[in-house]
């Protein structure tokens, strides 16, 4: 069905980006700006969240060319669900931004570039051309590159050439394989693609191709041998922006994967084992990488890593129930990675360090914020019923019935270890006494009580959410399951952008 | 770098190129050039100038400084895309009126969009340029 409203929630993050240029250098008038920019976001997701699970898959004919010709936009529920999640996070984001963030970032343009990114993603989750998705990937790495360099210190420098280097080559390979994509079938859009990738008679070069997306998407979601500068560039930019990265930006990765992979290149035998070693890799250094970590934010960049290694592996196995895990793991771990690493940005604030070793006490000093942050450590974990419980399940189950053992392995190292890197947290940064007072230097106490309000909104805010997930669970269980039926059988997919063109 | 005969060339050449660049961008929809050609001719115009008369001379006849073109033009191009949606139209599409108007010829939302793009070129542009002689 068409409907040409579906783009609103790219509208309102450009036109907040573009008001908040107009106050350049009014660092107050801009953050009133972005909460209130992401909360009208928050609702139009809201709404359009709502438009798709009644009505199905809305399309969109960007300058009323008709598709394939023109760039469409599709809303099904895959998107529309990454676009809440976004909404959300962003909104948590701003909010923890606006007091977490020092005034000199802010005076080089943080919240209209802030806004740019998440335009970007929504612009990436709901496009159905491949190309535009390109495009939207470029207008989330130039903003992210603009936010990690913002501040200019010499850590984050040498951390955002590593990120820049390898997002560039990403692009590279994704773009090489989007070229070989056109001349092999003539066409861009991803449903038509969909169709005229099963007439092409040399099966062996549509695999190179699924290749070349397999490496792109790969160093952008940071899989196993492409992973390593995720951890050397996520721990240098501010809480408030490695929460947007780390909750977010590799998770396009994951969706730009579920996509191509569902709909063009369906995964055969060679894909699928090669995905699975990918995922048990990845699962298994992520965590071994973690174990060894003392920087809070070094231990939760490892953590994003092994855990984007959970649902790698469920788009390997490619069948209903994997895929209901995978997506349901994306929906759950959007939601906690922002939050891990907006906490980070809190334990920073409340200890003045973020090397485990150095804090301490702070269960003894705030209980009522350590236990908001234990609900939030225990859904990472994945204790039931929390929110990190349920897609293991479905991963684990699909895992048994495909004798993927190796994977069953990974999922339970990945899983103990978790628990246990989390538990040394917990006991290293809130249990043990403190190392001296004098070391601890609070930045949280002196700060006035809205602005401490302000900073803790947010992560409640998530940790709802969070909770909604895990103790809700059948409400997203039926969505994950809507949505896995139409990455299986694309049909609804490909009907909905061509409508009766097929022929 | 003070020459008399580029301060005298430059007096004369910096209104012909701002017009040959709005005419490039007039031109652009169905023929080469448009907004992002004019942009670039344009500040080429105004760096020209400074090249000429330095660069606090440049600041002072532009009066405001380059960075406000920059949301000025998004907000045009921004507009020009969004206002198809008011008249149920998809995001994007080409309005036109009707009648041609004399010397610039069809107005429609596209050239509206150049326009936009003519702005944010330029305040780009000259941002660049002027931090980075202004840092010298």
């Amino acid at each position: 069905m068409i409907d040409n409203h579906i783009l609103a929630p790219i509208f309102v993050q450009l036109f907040t980006a573009i008001i908040q240029l107009m106050f350049w250098r009014k660092t107050l008038t801009q953050r009133y700006l972005s909460v209130g920019g992401s909360l009208v976001g928050l609702m139009v997701a809201f709404r359009l969240f709502g438009r798709v699970k009644e009505s199905g898959i809305l399309t969109l004919n960007a300058a009323n060319w008709d598709a394939p010709f023109g760039i469409v936009f599709v809303a099904d529920l895959l998107s529309v669900t990454l676009v809440l999640l976004t909404s959300i996070a962003c909104f948590a984001v701003s909010i923890f931004s606006s007091v977490g963030l020092s005034r000199q970032r802010m005076l080089y343009g943080y919240f209209p570039i802030f806004h740019f990114l998440i335009m970007g993603l929504h612009g990436a989750f709901l496009t159905g051309d491949i190309f535009n998705l390109y495009v939207y990937f470029e207008v989330i790495i130039i903003s992210s590159f603009v936010l990690m360099t913002l501040g200019g210190r010499k850590a984050q420098l040498e951390g955002a050439v590593k990120y820049m280097a390898m997002n560039i080559l990403a692009s590279m390979f994704f773009l090489t394989g989007i070229g070989i994509l056109y001349g092999i079938t003539g066409s861009l859009n991803m449903a038509d693609l969909s169709i005229r990738i099963q007439e092409v008679q040399n099966k062996a070069l549509i695999g190179i191709t699924s290749c070349f997306f397999i490496i792109g998407f790969g160093i952008k979601s940071a899989v196993f041998p492409l992973y390593y500068w995720l951890p050397s560039s996520y721990h240098t930019p501010p809480s408030a922006v490695a929460a947007t990265f780390g909750g977010l930006l590799t998770k396009v990765g994951i969706y730009a994967m579920l996509r191509v992979f569902s709909l063009i290149f369906v995964p055969d035998e060679f894909t699928r084992t090669l995905l699975m070693v990918i995922a048990v890799l990845t699962i298994v250094t992520g965590a071994f990488g973690a174990l060894i970590k003392t920087n809070i934010r070094r231990l939760f960049s490892y953590l994003i890593v092994c855990h984007i290694g959970f649902m790698v592996g469920g788009i390997a196995m490619f069948s209903k129930i994997a895929l209901m895990g995978a997506v349901f793991y994306l929906i759950h771990d959007i939601m906690v990675k922002t939050n891990m690493f907006l906490i980070a940005g809190l334990i920073r604030q409340l200890g003045g360090t973020m090397d485990m070793g150095k804090l301490g006490g702070l269960y003894r000093d705030y209980p009522k914020i350590s236990l908001l942050i234990a609900i939030v450590l225990f859904s990472l974990v994945g204790i039931p019923p929390l929110s990190g419980f349920w897609p293991k399940i479905f991963l684990f189950q699909e895992a048994f019935a495909q004798h993927q053992y190796f994977y069953v392995a990974a999922l339970i190292i990945g899983s103990f270890v978790t628990l246990y890197v989390i538990a040394k947290m917990w006991s290293e940064v809130f249990w043990k006494n403190p190392p001296a007072p004098e070391e601890m230097e609070n930045l949280f106490a002196p700060m006035p009580p809205y602005k401490r309000i302000l900073m803790v909104l947010p992560i409640a805010l998530m940790a709802l959410v969070t909770l909604y997930i895990g103790l809700n669970a059948e409400a997203i269980v039926k969505v994950a399951d809507i949505i896995s039926t139409q990455l299986i059988d694309p049909s609804a997919y490909i009907d909905a952008v061509l409508g009766n063109k097929t022929d | 770098m003070k020459s008399a005969i580029l301060q005298t060339a430059t007096r004369y050449l910096l209104p012909i190129l701002l017009l040959f660049s709005f005419f490039l961008l007039l031109r652009g929809h169905y023929y080469p050039g448009g907004g992002f050609v004019g942009g670039l001719v344009a500040s080429i115009a105004f760096v020209l100038h400074s090249f000429a008369n330095g660069t606090e001379n440049t600041m002072k006849i532009l009066r405001y400084k380059p960075l406000s073109l920059i949301p000025i033009g998004l907000a045009i191009s921004a507009v020009s895309v969004t206002f198809p949606l008011l008249l149920g139209f998809p995001p994007m599409t080409g309005l036109w009126f009707e009648e041609p108007i004399p010397v610039i010829g069809m107005i429609g939302s596209a050239l509206f969009f150049d326009l936009g793009v003519y702005l944010v070129v330029i305040g780009v542009v000259l941002t660049i340029l002027f931090t980075i002689a202004l840092n010298d």
